[in-house]
């Protein structure tokens, strides 16, 4: 539960709704957007937004990275027939964007925008309230005439009719030009407080006689604010960030994580990577990769991962055979570490996690012997001695080793010792 | 008290949400503490309309705490609350932290909710600061504990780690996280390495908390009880530079010790959001490493990983004394807790008998099971009940018989059910329940009006048929000869003879019902018997014919013997339990509710019987 950037679609959509209440009035922006990924009918897509048909358009990505002109991801001025060909030979390729390489999947196409002046515009939230930032320089790099920028800060709680934007704004603009910017700045200003934005770029926007349009827009929602923008944000999606591919493993954790009221994450890093952990809780679970990394072994961390909030035996179970089962597909000549670790939990039963986890070691019993696999433990928290005993007693039929460790031993010494020894 | 101070032993607090085990924990708390006053004063649950009282543990003394339904009748009547642990959830947590601001007698307020929009989460924070002199902790946190004086909500864990890590009394070592999950491990590492924490604080996890990790610092370098401060931050936000300006302008002179979680950010392709909201780096500045370097660099005790963190407090604290800058505080014993009951069974220390068993039902189990506990052999879940389409007749055996019998005798039963579910509104049950329903009385007093008259004169003669036929056909004895013996007895044959019906005009529900017995019963042995001596009775009279409560036991008798599913010892208590009236309960029930509901529906007056109907003499 964070920020979480939304597409640019969706963003755009929700202004061209929502933007006319805050303003008193429709702005010229109607919303002419279309999205397109591998399911799109063309035919019901050109049906539904008549203007693809009848007006020159521009297309590129929506899938969360800024950027795209310099990319070479941008396409202006062209046809409907030459927007779906650039598309559908883009569609599904593994593309290079800047260092990170995925799949585009998701397209928009827009109607081109005749227009004087470009326009920046942002509001970024921080830990007083939220700054606007304003420049008459917009366009694609804007941290190149950053010195342009105007910011005007909005403490929490203030009513932004309280705050004379208009004196703020950049000396260029004419008196028409920054009563109007002004008008735009407040009315933005209230709808992106209402509908809970962190962050909300619009660069450029167009201004074209009394009518503003956002040409290129980046936001982030507060989606703890679901609760209550429900209905604003319609069908608004949260999709992972460019080059976040899931492996089938992690994918399945995902859908056990989204069941339960418990927390389950796991993150593949290096397959092939001798150290893999099985830790519980978000805080000690990035304690001990950092432990991992900082003693010199960031290389051969495996994965990254943690369970919290009590999962049942079942999930614990689920948890440890798919991290088990990546763990033992190849065989490493210095054998493998198995770093099952945490802090000392508040409430979580010990026994009854290290049940599940205990089920799945003895399901891959074989496995892990072929591995060679060494096994760490450390664990506290109620009914940690019960918890502590059982994983001794499995040492004893398992077959493979296992070092177990309370709470009189420091959490991530299971680590260094687990390091060192292989 | 002092500003710099979050709590003494004299704290109270007002719990928002009624969070028993919370409570329980932070009584419990009180008591290894030696506090003199319980440290919960009040609790606020605003769906308790009248309030009400909350019965909890000191020890083991049972106190009573006040629950009211809103913070402002829990302000009115308890003057010494100083603090508020709001439960609220994420939906409430704003709303009533805002109201909680407008007390003034609230001067430190900690929100546990997760999820808690940020921007009212600022909106909080410019409103406190704005009253000034408040303390907000959280959102989305366990809270905070002040050794030896007051715990916030469940910080801590359980009772056995809150003496082992010397939580129970202060100890010298000031701490601030902003995880509440690892604040447990923290204390432990504080416990095993120093004296012990004197105050220790998780500020939640959340990008925009409330107070901030200097905001306590400062508290901490301001109290002469704290002697060394101990710190943990982690990867995103800028707020550890904060640390860095207060070392180098000499704002913070304690010794601290510090690591920020999330050096191994790096590591990972893409944006990695780990656990806390707040924990992403939005540029170098706000990386883990960066934070260590540059907190090192001013100053701070920043181990070269979380490896040392142990080994770099000891270090510390040792130094210290060595300096004979500290004297270390003694270990106290804390009283012994006495064990709770629930805890005590289920770790089998102790044993207790129950005082209620049942065998029929389960709703222990994963799902209701009929017919026995849950998993047995002889139950059935309810999933299962539909998935076997069992029926009425199905439910009933497995509820009283603890066993489904073959589907024609469960069928049987359902047959019973439905012939006697109504006989008109002029017999004694169905009378009694329309005048009740006549007189207003809700549909419980009627029905039950109407099924108190169901006895030996009326429904009960389904039992005597059972047991008198049965008993003369097992004796073998001829049919005149039980005719004329229970003549000489003076005894109507129960479940022979009718108002109406005869020989002639024989009773359709009669007739249905031995027609089904004899084509679905394996045996009818008892019904055979029966009809030779209904022979006999009619040869006397036609209307002495086998009524329907005849009908009904002699069948229940033999379907019981034929289905093979009983011993001799379960039918003769199947018959002493009075399990052949049950049905007949059963289904006249249905028809007893069909005339309340009729009467009501027709809005009929109250009933007076007419007076020249009576003889008064």
């Amino acid at each position: 539960m964070a920020q979480r950037g939304i597409r640019e679609f969706y963003g755009k959509r929700m202004l061209a709704k929502y933007l006319p209440e805050y303003l008193g009035g429709k702005f010229g922006y109607e919303g002419e957007i279309a999205l397109v990924d591998e399911n799109t009918n063309w035919d019901t897509l050109a049906k539904e937004n008549p203007w693809l048909k009848t007006k020159p358009l521009v297309a590129k990505p929506d899938q969360l990275f800024g950027k795209r002109g310099k990319h070479g991801l941008l396409l202006i001025d062209k046809n409907l027939g030459e927007v779906r060909k650039w598309i559908d030979e883009r569609m599904n390729k593994k593309t290079k964007v800047g260092k990170i390489t995925d799949s585009l999947t998701h397209f928009i196409i827009e109607p081109l925008v005749k227009h004087e002046e470009e326009y920046y515009l942002a509001i970024k939230s921080n830990v007083t309230g939220d700054t606007i930032y304003f420049s008459t320089k917009g366009g694609m790099d804007i941290e190149a005439v950053w010195d342009t920028v105007s910011e005007i800060d909005v403490p929490a709680s203030t009513d932004i009719e309280t705050i004379d934007v208009a004196a703020k704004l950049p000396a260029e603009l004419d008196d028409k030009k920054r009563k109007l910017v002004s008008k735009y700045i407040k009315g933005l200003y209230k709808y992106y407080a209402d509908l809970h934005f962190a962050y909300l770029e619009i660069n450029p926007f167009a201004m074209s006689g009394d009518n503003i349009y956002p040409l290129d827009m980046v936001a982030r929602l507060d989606d703890t604010a679901l609760y209550e923008c429900v209905e604003k944000w319609g069908e608004t999606d949260f999709p992972p960030p460019f080059g976040r591919v899931m492996t089938k493993e992690e994918a399945y954790i995902k859908s056990l994580d989204e069941k339960t009221g418990a927390s389950l994450k796991l993150t593949l890093i290096n397959p092939e990577g001798r150290i893999w952990t099985l830790v519980a809780g978000g805080g000690a679970s990035v304690i001990y990769a950092d432990t991992i990394a900082d003693l010199g072994k960031a290389e051969e961390i495996a994965n990254y991962g943690e369970y919290s909030g009590n999962p049942n035996t079942e999930m614990t179970y689920e948890y440890t055979k798919t991290v088990l089962d990546l763990m033992t597909r190849t065989k490493h000549p210095k054998g493998k570490v198995l770093l099952i670790g945490g802090g000392i939990a508040n409430f979580t039963d010990i026994a009854k996690t290290f049940t599940g986890i205990i089920k799945a070691l003895n399901d891959y019993k074989d496995k892990l012997k072929e591995n060679n696999v060494k096994i760490y433990v450390r664990r506290g928290g109620p009914n940690y001695k019960e918890g502590l005993r059982l994983m001794s007693d499995l040492g004893k039929t398992l077959g493979v080793p296992i070092e177990v460790y309370g709470p009189e031993t420091h959490m991530t010494k299971i680590v260094s010792l687990g390091l060192e020894e292989n | 008290m002092k500003d710099y101070m979050l709590f003494d032993k004299n704290t109270e607090a007002v719990i928002y949400g009624y969070q028993r085990n919370a409570i329980q924990r932070m009584l419990d708390f009180d008591y290894v503490a030696n506090r003199e006053k319980p440290s919960v004063t009040a609790i606020v649950n605003p769906t308790a309309l009248k309030g009400g009282l909350h019965k909890a543990f000191i020890g083991e003394r049972e106190i009573l705490i006040p629950i009211y339904p809103t913070i402002a009748d829990a302000m009115k009547n308890h003057d010494k609350i100083e603090t508020m642990v709001n439960f609220a959830s994420f939906r409430s947590a704003f709303p009533t932290t805002m109201e909680a601001l407008d007390y003034e007698q609230l001067r430190v307020i900690s929100v546990i909710a997760e999820g808690m929009p940020e921007r009212y989460a600022k909106e909080v924070t410019a409103k406190a600061k704005k009253i000034g002199g408040k303390i907000l902790i959280g959102p989305a946190t366990v809270g905070g504990i002040v050794a030896g004086a007051f715990k916030i909500g469940n910080t801590g864990g359980m009772l056995d780690n809150i003496v082992e890590s010397k939580l129970h009394r202060a100890g010298s070592v000031g701490f601030v996280s902003k995880s509440g999950g690892l604040s447990n491990e923290a204390n432990n590492i504080i416990g095993r390495n120093t004296d012990g924490l004197y105050e220790g604080v998780a500020i939640g996890g959340d990008r925009y908390p409330f107070s901030t990790l200097t905001d306590h610092l400062f508290r901490y370098e301001a109290n002469p009880e704290i002697k060394m401060i101990v710190a943990l931050g982690e990867v995103g936000g800028e707020d550890e530079y904060k640390i860095v300006a207060a070392l180098k302008e000499g704002r913070i002179t304690k010794p601290i010790v510090m690591w920020n979680i999330g050096t191994c950010a790096g590591i990972f392709k893409t944006e990695v959001q780990f656990g806390h909201a707040g924990a992403r780096a939005d540029k170098a500045a706000e990386t883990a490493t960066a934070k260590n370097e540059a907190l090192r660099e001013a100053g701070a005790i920043v181990p070269e990983s979380f490896e040392s963190y142990d080994v770099v407090i000891k270090e510390t604290f040792d130094k210290l004394v060595a300096e004979g800058k500290h004297k270390p505080i003694p270990l106290t014993e804390a009283p012994a807790m006495p064990m709770d009951y629930a805890k005590a069974l289920k770790d089998k220390v102790i044993r207790r008998p129950r005082n209620f068993v049942a065998t029929i039902s389960d709703d222990s189990g994963d799902e209701l099971a009929y017919g026995g506990p849950y998993g047995s052999e002889r139950s059935m879940t309810i999933t299962d009940v539909f998935k076997n389409d069992i029926g009425l007749g199905g439910v009933i055996s497995l509820l009283w018989f603890k066993k489904l019998l073959p589907t024609w005798a469960t069928k049987f039963l359902e047959m019973a059910v439905m012939i006697t579910a109504d006989h008109g509104a002029a017999v004694s049950g169905a009378h009694n329940a329309i005048v009740t329903a006549r007189a207003g009385k809700d549909l419980i007093s009627c029905v039950v009006s109407g099924m108190l008259t169901i006895g030996p004169r009326f429904g009960g003669a389904v039992h005597g048929a059972a047991k008198y036929f049965s008993g003369a056909s097992d004796a073998k004895k001829s049919p005149v000869e039980f005719v004329t013996e229970m003549k000489k007895a003076g005894i109507n044959i129960p479940g022979i003879g009718h108002l109406v019906k005869s020989v002639q005009n024989p009773d359709q529900r009669v007739t249905l019902m031995k027609e089904y017995a004899k084509k679905n019963f394996p045996k009818t042995e008892i019904l055979d018997y029966a009809l030779e001596v209904e022979k006999v009775t009619t040869s006397k009279r036609n209307n002495l014919i086998m009524n329907v409560d005849g009908c009904i036991g002699i069948l229940f008798t033999d379907m019981m013997r034929s289905s093979g599913e009983f011993t001799d010892e379960e039918m003769q208590q199947i018959l002493d339990l009075e399990g052949l009236n049950s049905l007949f309960i059963l289904g006249r029930t249905i028809g007893m509710m069909g005339h309340v509901f009729d009467q009501k529906r027709l809005k009929q007056p109250l009933y007076r019987h007419p007076m020249d109907d009576i003889l008064y003499y």
